[in-house]
């Protein structure tokens, strides 16, 4: 029986709380805290805890994002959330809110669960439904009005990264600018209004770049692209970003949630990577082929791929990385991570994946 | 014209609609052997090694065929409505063989099937038949026989339902992917061993399909592949008529990986047996697995034991 049916009806002042995903709690919190006027528990920082916790009463050949939200529904059970969203989506992650709830439920958690995935993509009012369910008083203007707010905390978020990104390996004081970034998220989840969150974002980008920075004339170049969770989320791709900041090494990243949002279309995608695919494969798949080739064609120096192990999507657009790996000579590091992945190894391979790209530098020079 | 099918995924669901489409076109259709060996092995040199082993089959037989036909038809399926989608591994398949075979200069002929954006089966085989150059009205008379054939074939698979549900004997219902189940190498041996343990394996794809995809429902709201539905609704269709069943995978599926635990979570009072083929050599494993699930059903009808 779909476990739908034995819905219980929702206490007065339930507490929501939703999976850790990079930095965009902040932005569930307000959309949840401000648009239904419910209390948000903001999922705890996610550990090695949270994995195992997740692989044991996750299935096995699982991806690790479906064990990595389920450790942290479990967390946030813990820390006395009573009412779990999971979203849907148009690869396994569109079956995940059934089974974490039935496993959820098998375990003896008495908790509520909305599944977004109900919801019919061409019919965006089943999404307002959904919401009601959360709440059946809807003030749906209120709920707009926050929901714009949402987006636009999503957009500064996703644009203070990006240029801390490009920066924070050349910065003299990377403390200080790594203190700026933490700053500012912390300032994000109390500003309250579009007016607010656009001051903080500005002052920000102020403070970030009037960081020195001590940018060589041709620093090394790596473009990483990959599946949407797993590339996105500090935790699950153990912060490669840092790491090869910390190399030196110039990080792009197309692929975050106000890309996805605004430009990942298969009509203006398709024509031009039409070399390598003709289809939408689905999920992430297309924009990271388009990510690579904008990369390749740019002369970056170096691209990684980077996707939870067992995704079919990514592995789908692997093939499609190889003959653009092939047609621009430019090294692709393919890496998968799982509830396995070991420190060292993933240091020692992108150490020598350095190594390589800068040696090859040299000789082209 | 030579049109090459691979011996592998939706030629075992979709076959007799593809063979029949092409022939009435005055195609001639080359379908590549049953896999053996060689073609897994070659189907492992040419897939990503992460692919899912149908996935690796499939690019064996793919390899097979270059050479031998003029085209290589590799369809591109996403869904067939709400709720009716495809593992996203279909969507991606023209791209994928075609980059993994660039360089071989393989030439291949798609369609495309994605029913919620707008393209139907009938639209996806009009499209088809112009690439090949037939007019219109051949390209219809050739698409109502093929769905004339996959009709029959499907009234004969529910024929042989009735006759297996008839018997005494004792039945397992082997519920997996139709090109898992009727591969050669690597499902056909567990549907021997089950036999060879005096018990009747009732592949899932015998249950119409479209009878199961609604019965999947009764047993899952949101479940978004219709294949992996039909699974579901073939087990709650035939959960009081079976004695087991067996939930037989290929290594690293997607939707299995997810759908298999659902069902064993949910299907209750009937012994389940989760087996995923993994295409390494030596059955020795897989014939005591089922030997001892089957022996357990025998005691369990006899009333010798109870679970």
């Amino acid at each position: 029986m779909p476990v739908s049916k034995y819905r219980q009806p929702l206490p007065q002042n339930c507490k929501i709380s939703f999976p850790q995903f990079a930095s965009y709690g902040i932005a569930m919190e307000h959309l949840i805290q401000k648009g239904l006027g419910m209390t948000y528990v903001m999922p705890p920082r996610m550990t090695r805890h949270t994995l195992e916790l997740g692989a044991r009463y996750a299935p096995d050949s699982v991806c690790a994002p479906f064990k990595l939200n389920l450790g942290c529904f479990l967390e946030c059970i813990d820390e006395g959330a009573d009412t779990l969203i999971q979203t849907g989506g148009t690869c396994r992650l569109g079956y995940y809110g059934e089974l974490h709830e039935q496993i959820l439920r098998d375990m003896g958690k008495d908790v509520r669960f909305v599944n977004f995935a109900e919801c019919d993509f061409s019919h965006p009012k089943t999404f307002v439904d959904e919401f009601r369910e959360l709440k059946p008083d809807l003030d749906l203007k209120r709920f707009s009005a926050a929901a714009v707010e949402t987006v636009r905390m999503v957009n500064a978020i996703d644009e203070v990264d990006a240029l801390f990104r490009r920066r924070i390996g050349f910065a003299e004081d990377p403390k200080a600018m790594e203190a700026i970034r933490t700053n500012w998220l912390r300032q994000l989840r109390l500003a309250d209004g579009i007016k607010q969150i656009e001051l903080l974002r500005k002052a920000t980008v102020r403070l970030l770049e009037s960081q020195k920075v001590n940018m060589p004339k041709h620093p090394i170049r790596v473009g990483v692209v990959g599946e949407f969770f797993t590339v996105m989320d500090p935790f699950s791709n153990h912060d490669i970003e840092y790491e090869l900041a910390h190399m030196g090494v110039l990080v792009d990243r197309w692929m975050d949630m106000s890309n996805c949002m605004y430009h990942y279309r298969s009509r203006k995608m398709l024509p031009r990577i039409k070399e390598y695919a003709h289809y939408n494969m689905g999920a992430t798949a297309m924009a990271t082929i388009d990510a690579a080739l904008h990369y390749a064609k740019s002369g970056f120096d170096g691209i990684i791929h980077v996707k939870s192990a067992g995704c079919t999507p990514e592995i789908d657009a692997i093939p499609a990385l190889q003959n653009i790996s092939a047609d621009y000579h430019v090294p692709i590091l393919y890496l998968s991570f799982d509830t396995q992945t070991s420190e060292t190894g993933l240091n020692t391979r992108l150490e020598a994946f350095y190594d390589m790209i800068s040696m090859r530098k040299q000789a082209h020079k | 014209m030579r049109i090459g099918i691979p011996r592998a995924l939706y030629y075992y669901r979709y076959g007799a609609l593809w063979k029949t489409f092409f022939s009435s076109l005055g195609c001639e259709v080359v379908v590549s052997p049953k896999t053996d060996r060689a073609i897994l092995q070659s189907g492992i040199h040419y897939a990503i090694d992460e692919s899912c082993l149908s996935a690796k089959i499939y690019l064996g037989h793919v390899a097979w065929l270059l050479g031998k036909c003029d085209l290589i038809f590799v369809p591109r399926m996403a869904d067939m409505g709400r709720d009716k989608e495809f593992c996203l591994k279909f969507r991606a398949l023209p791209d994928v063989v075609y980059n993994t075979f660039r360089t071989e200069n393989v030439r291949l002929v798609t369609c495309d099937i994605a029913v919620r954006s707008g393209d139907s089966e009938m639209k996806a085989f009009a499209e088809l038949g112009k690439k090949l150059g037939f007019k219109k009205q051949q390209v219809f008379n050739a698409y109502l026989l093929a769905k004339q054939a996959e009709q029959q074939a499907q009234a004969e698979n529910t024929r042989k339902l009735e006759a297996a549900l008839a018997k005494d004997d004792l039945k397992v219902l082997v519920s997996g992917h139709a090109y898992n189940i009727y591969d050669d190498y690597i499902g056909r041996p567990v549907m021997d061993a089950i036999r060879a343990n005096h018990a009747l394996p009732i592949p899932s794809d015998w249950v119409d399909r479209d009878s199961a995809w609604q019965s999947g429902g009764e047993l899952t709201d949101t479940m978004p592949w219709m294949v992996n539905r039909e699974l579901a609704g073939a087990a709650v269709q035939l959960r009081g008529k079976v004695d087991g069943i067996v939930l037989l995978s290929s290594f690293s599926c997607g939707p299995d990986s997810m759908t298999d635990e659902i069902m064993n979570r949910r299907l209750k009072n009937i012994p389940i047996l989760t087996m995923t083929l993994d295409g390494q050599d030596g059955t020795a494993g897989m014939e005591t697995r089922i030997e001892s699930f089957v022996d357990i059903l025998h005691l369990r009808k006899d009333g010798t034991v109870c679970l």
